[in-house]
């Protein structure tokens, strides 16, 4: 009741000021006086009351009609206070719901985390940063005895529905252990999952490789995944790892066919995600070239300082301003 | 204490008749201009979801007294269809009638109680009490 009368109090305060000099500052200072208003969650229609008791008494011989009309324009604000408490409480709602995604992108991350191995004969460098707060790319790498194999995902979709999809695939390669050693083979069950378990409007691209340390052999396979690069350093020269093969989830019985690499010392792997390729500059879609010749002006640094300067670059180049969840790794073999 | 008076809702009529009602007895029992305004948009909001929902119903509305404080209750009863979610009619953004657009919410927040009870195929009852100041 004391806050009420106070701004009473006030407001024909002001008021009077006003309309006794109708100066600019008078004007001024009402307009400051609404940001208190609204920061004391008073409704239209009582700031409308307020000025009505103001007024009355001001003027007490206002006309009967002229007061009438005053309570009309009451009855047409109380809309506005309708409108304006549900605004409130749907803002209150969306800091709740933001609050909670923040909640669910952080587990996201320590879920689907992995570590990059180390081993002596290969320098490995991974940048995946999301668009928006949850990741629908997905880069898993696990290390066996005598091999790394590498995962490279992009779901197509964003957001939270593909962030949870990838939590799935997440696990259910965990439970495909033997499958491992056979990347057509993986992605073959990988394939069965999705289709089983996954909305059919809801497509995931994966490319599944393995590195055997020992041969220096890279196998792989893909499921409609954007190809990667293949560096030859006996040549200097890039060229494209096609691997084809469906999208996963699309029919139950796809097969994957299995592609190998011989890596020479100095020798690249490099995987992506679409979101490197579709990134887009204001002169358009950036070239496959482009990266490639991006990874060229790098390539004399460490593998994880390739990528973080291909991402800087392409960050860069887009305005700081990501379309689309970025994911690139390089291998690199060793002397 | 039992003074109740009802409106009978058919048709838009009705509606302006139950709001008629509403401001003459929260007048009578001393609400200020801003709170009968509040007290008539929530009974044409609730006569609102009738006509539009359930076909037909009243809105009837008595005085109250609790604990020495003096206040109006909108009793609104239909035999519509009854609602089959009444969380999600509650939340603010659910709004079919186009109207005032707030709908429940929006009635709740007007008045000072509310409660809600619902059965499917059998109807749906709204009290809301608006206490004097």
């Amino acid at each position: 009741m004391n806050d009420r009368d106070f701004i009473i109090d006030r407001y024909k305060d002001l008021l009077t000021t006003y309309l006794n000099g109708k100066n600019e500052t008078a004007l001024y200072k009402g307009q400051q006086f609404s940001r208190k208003l609204i920061e004391q969650q008073i409704s239209p229609e009582d700031v409308v009351s307020h000025h009505i008791n103001v007024l009355n008494d001001l003027f007490p011989d206002m006309t009967e009609e002229m007061k009438d009309a005053f309570d009309f324009l009451l009855e047409v604000m109380i809309g506005y206070g309708f409108a304006y408490r549900e605004h409130q409480s749907l803002r209150t709602r969306q800091r709740q719901l933001e609050s909670e995604i923040e909640v669910a992108a952080s587990m996201q991350q320590t879920l689907l985390i992995s570590d990059v191995p180390t081993v002596d004969s290969l320098d490995i460098g991974v940048k995946s940063v999301p668009a928006k707060k949850m990741n629908g790319d997905y880069f898993n790498f696990v290390k066996d005895d005598k091999s790394i194999s590498v995962a490279v995902a992009d779901i197509i979709g964003k957001g939270i529905p593909a962030a949870l999809c990838m939590s799935m695939i997440k696990y259910a390669m965990d439970s495909l252990p033997e499958q491992r050693m056979q990347p057509n083979l993986l992605l073959e069950n990988l394939n069965r999952v999705v289709e089983q378990n996954v909305h059919p409007n809801m497509f995931i691209t994966m490319l599944y490789g393995l590195y055997d340390t020992d041969v220096h052999k890279f196998y792989y396979a893909g499921a409609g995944h954007e190809p990667g690069f293949f560096y030859k350093a006996a040549t200097d020269e890039f060229e494209d790892m096609f691997a084809k093969g469906l999208v996963l989830g699309v029919s139950r019985t796809t097969k994957y066919k299995e592609y190998e690499k011989q890596l020479g010392p100095g020798d690249m792997i490099i995987l992506l995600s679409d979101g490197v390729t579709e990134c887009r500059t204001s002169k358009g879609f950036i070239e496959r070239e482009e990266i490639v010749a991006l990874i060229r002006e790098n390539m004399h640094k460490p593998a994880q300082e390739i990528v973080d300067s291909v991402f800087h670059e392409l960050e860069r180049l887009q305005e700081f301003e990501l379309r689309d969840d970025f994911t690139l790794i390089i291998l690199k073999r060793m002397v | 204490m039992d003074i109740q008076s009802c409106v009978e809702v058919c048709n838009e009529w009705d509606i302006v008749s139950a709001r008629q009602l509403g401001r003459n007895m929260a007048k009578e029992l001393g609400f200020g201009n801003v709170d009968q305004a509040r007290i008539t948009t929530a009974i044409s909001e609730l006569a609102r979801n009738i006509y539009l929902y359930a076909g037909s119903g009243k809105i009837c509305l008595e005085p109250v007294e609790q604990m020495g404080r003096k206040g109006l209750r909108i009793i609104a009863v239909d035999n519509g269809p009854g609602i089959r979610d009444i969380r999600k009619v509650m939340e603010d953004g659910y709004t079919t009638s186009g109207g005032l657009g707030a709908g429940l919410p929006g009635v709740k927040r007007l008045m000072d109680e509310f409660t809600i009870d619902s059965t499917i195929d059998s109807g749906t009852e709204i009290l809301a009490t608006k206490w004097l100041r």
